[in-house]
């Protein structure tokens, strides 16, 4: 039985997080209550002339996502080669595997952070062939010969990104999980905004005038903080865009 | 994540016949909604077809004053694109308010037309969903339908388009462009997105084994051009309601053309041409931007939590309109 409370923490929750929050309280029984068996019937009619269409006649179908079932085969192994952080690699890997996998499990580089793994938060952010990237939505076989740039090939302790320097120096987190992302982000950002692309707060779309605030932040909401970082996260890039740390 | 196969095309062509020659095959490009899908089970590809390093990634003038777009141009490339912003300030506009920085590098334009509803039920494999599974049942009907369609919706479905991108294709008037074994067709795009109707699951007027390889833009359109998304974040979030306009206005405030297309209220990019031949010629202010709306909302229904779309596409409207 659904309550008015898990309603309401139903909606909240979908107010809070819009584009992909699974329902956590809806009844089915409760809510479809009309209609159920018509629209099966329906439905097995529909897809009766869907499979006779396919079978016998060579028209043109209309490409419904509905696949039939068809059993789950053994993974597929293929080799991917990539240059990461300069150094030429070779692995072997499940065609599902993401380049977040590979950087984490198969180089053991475990800068890079999976938060969501579904291209939310940010936290996985890597440049690939220069370009700010969501490495758990990208899958390694499709990225074969390109080059990635992780937060270990940005910089060491030793010799510091400025980005990294600048995020220490502002103290631009606390717990830090999602900080190799807002780095990677960040530079790959101030790349963009010296292209000249503009972004949803330009005002004028032929001349974006100065990265203001209200631009950092409109160009770094791909990067979630649960700490609430962000006043600092944006005044070390700040920093770095204006040229005030080595 | 279920097991899958993968090829990379040698051409548009090929990738084509192979998604016809394959049961159970994908055009994968972006990935960015593709693989989200995947890892929920919601898409359970056996077989992948990568459609990516096929030279469909360029932006390219056309003699008679449009512009073609390649399938797998990133949609950061798109809104940055000197011509787009420019003559189609309407579709920079719109891909700039979608998702982020990082998905703008890798979703395609393609892809972006191809996006599946983010309906949470839809999304929720344990929830009955007609689209994913015809004759199941809608479960945002009677449940959590605050995103939901308010126009153009069904009883089987009341998902909405989730792209802003298309929305600004709508009102521009855009074709796409597709290959398969029978050759080349261009689709208008008013044709191009489906209504739920008794069939949620067919979202698109592609047939099997049909590939977009671009989409053609006509020569430019006069007037203001202007994307406003309603949202509850300032960034990061899909529409509430959206509306793409181009707003052509003489100086005495008399409207020559008004074009309008409207994101996040129904299955498909939303737009009547009955409201905007309501404003042509009208004064512009209060009272034919309430006519344009009663027309643009005509048997508009909420189902609930949603309620809130229709007056708030009326006032949305409005202050385009008055900034027009």
């Amino acid at each position: 039985m659904k309550t008015d409370d898990d309603e309401a923490l139903a909606s909240r929750l979908e107010r809070l997080w819009p584009e992909r929050m699974p329902d956590m309280s809806a009844n089915l029984s409760d809510a479809v209550p009309v209609k159920r068996r018509t629209v099966v019937q329906a439905g097995a009619a529909l897809a009766t002339v869907q499979l006779t269409g396919c079978a016998t006649t060579p028209e043109p179908q209309l490409a419904g996502f509905i696949d039939p079932p068809m059993p789950e085969r053994p993974p597929t192994m293929m080799p991917v080669s990539l240059k990461v952080n300069g150094r030429n690699v070779r692995v072997t890997v499940d065609t599902r595997t993401t380049v977040l996998d590979v950087l984490r499990e198969n180089l053991a580089l475990k800068g890079s952070k999976k938060g969501c793994d579904h291209g939310q938060c940010g936290a996985c952010t890597v440049l690939i062939e220069g370009r700010r990237t969501n490495a758990c939505l990208s899958l390694a076989v499709m990225h074969d010969g390109q080059e990635i740039t992780t937060i270990e090939g940005l910089g060491t302790p030793e010799r510091l990104h400025p980005m990294q320097a600048a995020f220490l120096q502002r103290d631009g987190f606390q717990c830090g999980y999602c900080t190799p992302g807002q780095i990677c982000s960040s530079v790959g950002m101030l790349a963009e905004v010296k292209l000249g692309m503009p972004s949803h707060v330009t005002r004028d779309l032929q001349a974006p005038g100065a990265l203001s605030d209200e631009e950092i932040r409109e160009r770094m909401s791909g990067n979630l903080c649960r700490c609430s970082a962000y006043p600092r996260i944006v005044e070390a890039i700040r920093d770095v865009a204006e040229g005030r740390t080595s | 994540m279920k097991t899958f196969s993968y090829e990379r095309a040698s051409s548009p062509q090929a990738a084509a016949d192979a998604a016809l020659a394959r049961v159970g095959s994908r055009f994968i490009a972006g990935g960015t909604n593709l693989l989200d899908l995947m890892k929920v089970e919601v898409e359970t590809p056996a077989h992948l077809i990568d459609v990516n390093r096929l030279g469909l990634d360029k932006i390219e003038s056309l003699p008679g004053g449009g512009v073609r777009i390649g399938a797998t141009v990133r949609n950061s490339d798109l809104a940055a694109d000197q011509r787009i912003r420019k003559d189609y300030a309407v579709l920079s506009r719109a891909l700039l308010s979608g998702a982020s920085g990082q998905l703008r590098n890798k979703a395609t334009t393609a892809g972006n037309l191809l996006q599946r509803t983010r309906c949470s039920y839809f999304y929720d494999i344990s929830k009955p969903c007609n689209k994913r599974t015809p004759g199941a049942g809608c479960s945002a009907i009677g449940g959590v339908n605050r995103m939901h369609a308010i126009v153009g919706a069904s009883q089987q479905c009341i998902a909405v388009h989730p792209s802003d991108m298309a929305v600004a294709m709508r009102v521009l008037d855009a074709e796409v462009e597709t290959v398969s074994a029978r050759g080349r067709r261009v689709i208008p795009i008013a044709d191009f997105h489906r209504l739920p109707g008794n069939t949620p699951e067919i979202e698109t007027s592609l047939q099997r084994g049909e590939m977009i390889t671009a989409v053609l833009l006509p020569p430019p359109v006069p007037g203001r051009h202007v994307y406003r998304k309603v949202r509850d974040r300032a960034s990061y979030a899909f529409a509430l309601v959206s509306v793409a306009a181009i707003i052509d206005a003489a100086s005495d405030g008399r409207i020559r053309s008004a074009r309008m297309a409207f994101g996040g209220i129904a299955h498909q990019p939303w737009r009547v041409t009955a409201a905007e031949q309501a404003l042509a010629g009208a004064a512009m202010g209060p009272s034919s931007a309430n006519a344009a709306a009663d027309r643009v909302l005509a048997g508009a229904q909420g189902y609930g939590h949603n309620d809130f779309k229709i007056p708030l596409l009326r006032g949305t409207l409005t202050a385009v309109l008055a900034e027009a």
